[in-house]
């Protein structure tokens, strides 16, 4: 089959691999209909997560059919000929944290798991496409990929709704909302969030339907903030003016009630030497992330509010103002995405026309020019918010 | 303990002298580090910003083994001692070989100091690593099951191999013996086994008999986790390699470092009990046999002879 791989940092191809096949009790095969490219696919596509290996195959994002079902899949639980959403964190089902509804904590679907404790403390789940660290699983942008624990995690849509309709129940969508359930919304609160990528606008979208008051998108990029704009949120160029005086003003000097980081550790910063303070400290491999939302969002948000962190880093930071957080009684909450527990609830917002998803794609290309779409999306060209590819 | 540890440094011995040479790292480190300058002047190289950069170089590495020595005293670290001190030789030498008279007296008093550092750094290291003393493993998991039932599965001998890295084969000769059959980084061992303590639901302790190739004992212990979390398996064991330390230097080597090995194949064991079957992936597809983290195979579906190969 044709899938994208990792070759090196910043290069990916398609090449012909071997079919996916069982190698488990619980898996399934499915053949892929639509699959996405994702802002963590960027680090991974950086060589900010380490681990990566030449013939990996990317993707954490994909639909499709499902073609064949290991022994122990039950009919009633799945059968060949369902159509799936797969989410990208892969979860048994049985362990505490997946029975509490963490199951991007899952303790069983990690081959690897020694590796990341080492780095990590505790080790992480399996995930599709993302390193060796999350355990070497085939990803998704592809022709089939091979889904373990099949019976727990894919989603049967068995409505008419379309690909595009529910393809990023996968990750883009809880995520951002999750961003925005970390934040308690109160009646009136105001929401600031960082990076009006394709996380950050799911995130606006699930602040406002949850009850937000204002909701206030910051980046660079004149049309992420126009696509942020055309949806009824306020927009703030962080190349143009002082982030942290805007946002005073734009909330009579109190600041955010609730501030989302949906940036993550390949940031940009308004002010070179800052920047190339992270970059240099990057490339030297003494911080592996560049924090510039997250120090904002915290020396932004008011006293005794929330930071609600969806952006990806992936080791160490510098500079991490500790003592406006700990001073000003503000929480800090973070996560991957626990997908699984928020399925159900936004395929029926998607059914009752809360959230469009679909407003966010931008670029519809065939998976042989997955490599275009990385590069279009990484250098924000075309005008490029979110890529589908259709294998 | 069963197990010959005469003749050798015990590992408590390691310990005293690891981190002895720790503390004698943290005191030579903090003034390096601190005043940089001043150990420069002292041990003649000048206070020029090269040999102050270098003194805090040298600082920085020994309070790095400071640390090491004092948090986990063991013999690589110690032999990462000896290279600290081939570096501050070379660097005397060449102060040495490069600077004018005027205080030569000083660095050649300090490369005496180093030289001597250095020979009781390897004494220290050749002893440590002849230690063939008995290697002593914890570890821990928590599964979600009944005590009861997780003790079960660990009682049922002949399933070990399932999950356990290097266990190719166990056979129960009776209610207390059983014959093991395992693979190691020096080719394969027999032994046999008799269970020295048996409660159901809490405990179970072994012993090797005399004659095995591997000596080794130890104790499982099944405790009824709080509020409702399962069961805490704690295993404790004792073995020693035939090769001695070297063995287990080798060993560690080629990345089969005893504690993570423990470590992973507790893992498999709460995969079986909690799932059925060991997880695979395409980076690791062979499962308990996927014994290098690293490199894995690549993220990458299995072509049909590899999948044979490993689903056999
Ligand atoms: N927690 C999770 O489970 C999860 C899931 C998916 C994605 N993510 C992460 O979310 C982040 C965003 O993903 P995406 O797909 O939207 O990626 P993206 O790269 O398209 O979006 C990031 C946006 O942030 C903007 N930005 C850069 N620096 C900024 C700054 N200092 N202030 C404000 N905006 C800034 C960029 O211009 C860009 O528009 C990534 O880090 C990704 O890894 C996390
Ligand atoms: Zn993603
Ligand atoms: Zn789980």
């Amino acid at each position: 089959m044709k899938a994208t791989t990792w070759v090196q940092p910043t290069i990916v191809t398609v090449q012909d691999v071997p079919d996916p096949k069982i190698l488990n009790r619980r898996d399934a095969i499915v053949k892929i209909t639509s699959t996405a490219i994702c802002g963590s696919d960027l680090h991974l596509l950086d060589g900010y997560v380490p681990t990566m290996q030449t013939g990996d195959v990317m993707g954490h994002e994909f639909m499709g059919e499902v073609v064949e079902v290991g022994a122990d899949i039950g009919p009633d639980k799945l059968e060949v000929g369902d159509r799936v959403v797969v989410p990208f964190p892969i979860a048994c089902g049985v362990c505490t944290p997946c029975v509490q509804g963490m199951t991007s904590a899952c303790e069983n679907s990690n081959p690897n798991a020694g590796a990341a404790e080492k780095l990590f403390g505790h080790p992480l789940c399996g995930m599709f496409g993302y390193s060796h660290l999350t355990g070497g699983f085939a990803g998704g942008q592809a022709e089939y990929a091979r889904v373990p624990f099949a019976d727990f995690g894919p989603l049967k849509i068995e409505s008419d709704l379309t690909d595009e309709q529910v393809l990023f129940l996968t990750d883009i969508l809880p995520t951002g909302y999750m961003a925005a359930d970390f934040c308690d919304i109160e009646d009136g609160d105001v929401v600031a969030v960082w990076g009006a990528g394709p996380v950050g606008q799911f995130a606006m979208d699930s602040a406002r339907v949850l009850g937000a008051g204002k909701v206030i998108a910051i980046d660079k990029e004149p049309y992420r903030l126009q696509m942020a704009e055309q949806a009824g949120y306020t927009t703030v160029n962080f190349d143009e003016v002082d982030v942290r005086s805007v946002l005073l003003e734009l909330t009579g000097g109190r600041g955010p009630d609730k501030c989302i980081d949906a940036v993550g550790m390949e940031g940009s910063h308004g002010s070179p030497h800052i920047y190339y303070y992270d970059r240099i400290k990057q490339l030297a491999r003494s911080e592996t992330d560049r924090p510039y939302a997250l120090r904002q969002a915290i020396l932004s948000c008011r006293n005794g509010g929330i930071v609600s962190v969806v952006g990806v880093y992936g080791g160490m930071i510098d500079k991490f103002p500790s003592g406006s957080w700990i001073n000003r009684g503000l929480t800090l909450r973070a996560s991957q995405t626990p997908v699984h527990k928020y399925l159900r609830p936004l395929l029926e917002r998607i059914e009752r026309k809360e959230l469009d998803p679909t407003r966010i794609i931008t670029h519809t290309l065939p998976l042989d020019q997955a490599p275009h779409g990385y590069h279009i999306f990484k250098h924000k060209l075309e005008n490029c918010e979110k890529v589908v590819l259709k294998p | 303990m069963a197990l010959d540890s005469q003749a050798r440094p015990s590992p408590s011995e390691i310990a005293v002298v690891g981190r002895a040479l720790g503390v004698v790292s943290a005191a030579l480190g903090v003034p390096l580090v601190a005043r940089p300058a001043d150990v420069a002047d002292a041990i003649g190289v000048g206070r020029k910003p090269r040999a102050r950069l270098a003194a805090q170089i040298v600082g920085g590495r020994e309070l790095a083994a400071a640390a090491a020595l004092l948090v986990r005293p063991s013999a690589p670290f110690v032999w990462a001692r000896v290279a600290g001190d081939a570096m501050d030789l070379t660097l005397l030498g060449r102060a040495l070989a490069g600077h004018g008279r005027r205080h030569r007296n000083r660095t050649v008093a300090a490369t005496a100091a180093a030289a001597a550092i250095t020979a009781v750094d390897v004494v220290a290291a050749l002893r440590a690593s002849r230690s063939g003393s008995a290697t002593e493993l914890t570890a821990s998991t928590t599964i979600r099951k009944p005590p009861q039932e997780v003790y079960e599965r660990w009682r049922a001998f002949s399933n070990l191999p399932e999950f356990m890295a290097h266990l190719e084969r166990v056979d129960v000769l009776d209610e207390r013996r059983s014959h093991w059959v395992a693979s190691a980084p020096f080719g394969s061992a027999e032994w046999d086994a008799t269970i020295t303590e048996d409660v159901p639901g809490e405990r179970i302790a072994w012993r090797s008999d005399q004659g095995a190739t591997v000596p080794n004992e130890g104790v499982v212990r099944f405790v009824d986790a709080p509020g409702g979390r399962g069961t805490e398996v704690h295993v404790q064991m004792r073995y020693s390699l035939p090769a001695g330390g070297a063995g287990k230097l080798v060993a560690r080597y080629f990345g089969e470092e005893p504690h993570q090995q423990l470590d992973d194949d507790l893992r498999r064991f709460k995969q079986v009990v909690e799932i059925g079957e060991v997880v695979r992936s395409d980076g690791a597809p062979g499962g308990k046999r996927a014994r290098k983290e690293f490199p894995q195979r690549p993220a990458q579906p299995l072509s049909t002879d590899e999948y044979t190969e490993v689903t056999w």
